[in-house]
């Protein structure tokens, strides 16, 4: 008897909610539209009338409902997250995803019956770590940040009774989730304080006869020459020049604009006993929603049907490499040999 | 107000760290964290040389604290911690929560700037966990301190991050050996050649940011003397320095002076800034982007 891992697709909108529904999400996550969440970005996100609707037709179609409570509350403003945390409750939704200490207190002394997620924002990579967020507040899944090596992945699953969550594909974060101040050091917001990396309204093209350059709060994050593809100005993925090097040429010396796809080791998550694979992307179109989950959910049923004759189809990888950021898509950390 | 000298972030190798504690020893710093918290493969020092420099600190009347790893993966990891959580002599920093796992309920600890406290209610939820002290995420400024300031539990003291290049952020990659064109695995230590971070530049020459093994600094030199009389108004406790391969006595001598009212902040600012090795930033503290630097605020 196989196990059975839970597909999790993101929900940035109702539409977008409901594509993700109809093509066999086994989860959607979802968040308010205000910094409540870690992607609080402008025309996205649920109002309670829309994520009322959302909630019931992802209930009326079997699929859960996780939403998503994840950046650190901001001090003079805690009601603004327990007010969501009470409003999912009341909703009815399947599980909260915190990343909060207090606000994974709070929600242990007023809503025990509400199910809680670690969400990666929480930065837990190790056992001790996720007893930590057991012990203290009942957590009973945990996502782990996109820094582990497959190995590593096995050495937590078998270490903690907590259900493990892992990214399966989309943007790829190289740093620790919820340890990351590059983009407030730029720009003065981050995912801990705002919900938001390299945020868009910083951004600013520049076009010369020659290039094009993207600027992120003034500072240069890359330059393109004429017919080369560029993409957004996220600032770990820009090329930069290390000193100290014999090479000094620009580089993306921090990470390659690149996607995590997890298609190729189906079978090996399925296997260390993951209880869930979740799809980056709460940013992204319905459109994209639509392709991503189809495509996963026919990947995952293939791996449970049958992990040993698991091949990834070469139709299923081109169709998720033209959604990639970059085009092209890497294992990550996961693939590593890191112990 | 005290001074304290944060753990050194960088690879230096066993006789440098001795010989920058014996200076440490005799230098006007209050309180010393020790201990490796970057990169668990660097082993230059075991735990005994660790605490070799913990007694001779102590014996010097520092308060020392013993820091954790940030970024914990391994089984082995969460052994040498548990080693330093049961030294059964100094207190603790922890700056990972599998660090506060084993801290709490048996040891008053301190809790690192990389722990996400970012509000009284968390702030609260650590102290009855056991923390005396904590210092706030880097990202926090003056009016988030300040409000937390209010809020805090009886006990708790507050350590602010006010001098040094800053700890943004960690990955599993290590940064240093892929610009060296070296697997992680295969790293060849070379970040032992870098004792300040290897520089990182945009192409249009702007001194960015900092790698240092698997972390990634702030390329500005982070400077809050000049904010001391708003530190010392909101009743911050601790002011922490964080280790540079040079000049870091004189650093602490600016600070002390300017501490105990021997110098202008102001002046203190400008003769830092000739001992930094890179510019300055303050940004995080005045609520603007944490690269910049603003020289006209009300202190």
């Amino acid at each position: 008897m196989n196990r059975r891992i839970e597909l999790v697709c993101p929900a940035g909108s109702l539409p977008a909610l409901k594509v993700a529904v109809d093509h066999g999400a086994d989860a959607v996550y979802l968040g308010f539209r205000n910094a409540t969440n870690a992607r609080n970005f402008p025309g996205l996100n649920f109002d309670d009338s829309e994520m009322r609707r959302g909630i019931q037709y992802a209930h009326e179609r079997g699929a859960r409902v996780f939403l998503a409570l994840n950046t650190y509350a901001r001090v003079g403003q805690w009601s603004d997250w327990t007010r969501a945390a009470d409003a999912a409750a009341d909703l009815g939704v399947d599980a909260v995803i915190l990343a909060d200490p207090g606000l994974m207190h709070y929600c242990r002394e007023r809503h025990p019956a509400l199910r809680l997620h670690l969400s990666v924002q929480g930065s837990a990579t190790n056992p001790e770590a996720i007893s930590f967020y057991a012990r203290q507040f009942g957590v009973q899944r945990v996502v782990l940040p996109r820094v582990l090596s497959l190995n590593q992945v096995r050495y937590v699953i078998s270490n903690t009774p907590v259900e493990v969550e892992v990214f399966g594909f989309g943007s790829l974060c190289v740093m620790v989730e919820g340890r990351c101040a590059l983009s407030s050091y730029v720009t003065g917001e981050s995912p801990n304080t705002c919900g938001v990396c390299s945020p868009a309204k910083a951004v600013r093209w520049e076009e010369s006869g020659s290039s094009r350059q993207s600027r992120l709060n003034g500072v240069l994050i890359d330059v393109y020459a004429p017919g080369e593809s560029a993409g957004y100005p996220t600032l770990c993925k820009g090329r930069f020049i290390v000193r100290g090097v014999p090479d000094v040429s620009p580089a993306y010396a921090l990470e390659e604009p690149t996607s995590l796809n997890v298609l190729g080791i189906l079978p090996d998550l399925l296997r260390s006993g993951i209880s869930a694979v979740k799809v980056e992307g709460r940013q992204r179109s319905p459109a994209y929603v639509a392709q991503v989950t189809r495509v996963l959910r026919a990947a995952l049923d293939a791996c449970m049907r049958d992990p040993s004759g698991y091949v990834p189809r070469p139709e299923w990888v081109a169709e998720l490499d033209r959604l990639a950021e970059g085009r092209q898509h890497t294992l990550g950390a996961i693939d590593r040999a890191w112990q | 107000m005290k001074l304290s000298l944060g753990p050194i972030q960088y690879f230096w190798d066993r006789d440098t760290v001795m010989q920058f504690y014996a200076r440490i020893a005799v230098a006007p710093v209050d309180i010393v964290y020790l201990g490796e918290v970057v990169c668990a493969k660097r082993r230059a020092l075991n735990a005994t040389d660790w605490l070799d420099i913990a007694g001779r600190l102590a014996a010097c009347g520092k308060e020392v604290v013993l820091s954790t790893l940030v970024l914990v993966e391994a089984a082995s990891e969460l052994s040498r911690m548990r080693h330093i959580v049961e030294n059964g002599r100094y207190r603790v920093e922890a700056n990972d929560m599998a660090a506060v796992n084993m801290l709490c309920g048996r040891e008053r600890f301190v809790v690192g700037p990389h722990i996400n406290i970012y509000n009284g209610e968390t702030l609260r939820l650590f102290s009855d966990l056991g923390a005396c002290r904590w210092v706030p995420p880097l990202e926090l400024g003056r009016e988030a301190v300040t409000e937390l300031q209010a809020m805090r539990p009886k006990g708790m003291e507050t350590e602010v991050f006010a001098f040094g290049r800053l700890p943004l952020a960690f990955s599993a990659r290590c940064f240093t050996a892929r610009a060296h064109g070296l697997p992680k695995d295969d790293c060849q230590f070379r970040c032992a050649d870098y004792p300040d971070g290897m520089e990182l530049e945009t192409r249009d020459g702007l001194q960015f940011l900092a790698l240092n093994g698997i972390q990634v600094q702030s390329g500005s030199t982070a400077n809050l003397v000049r904010e001391l009389p708003t530190l010392r108004a909101i009743e911050v406790d601790v002011l922490r320095l964080s280790p540079q391969s040079r000049g870091m006595e004189t650093v602490i001598d600016w600070f002390r002076r300017a501490i105990d009212g021997r110098v202008d902040p102001d002046e203190a600012a400008r003769a830092l800034e000739a001992s930094a090795s890179t510019g300055p930033c303050n940004g995080y503290w005045h609520g603007v982007a944490g690269m910049d630097w603003l020289t006209e605020f009300d202190p």
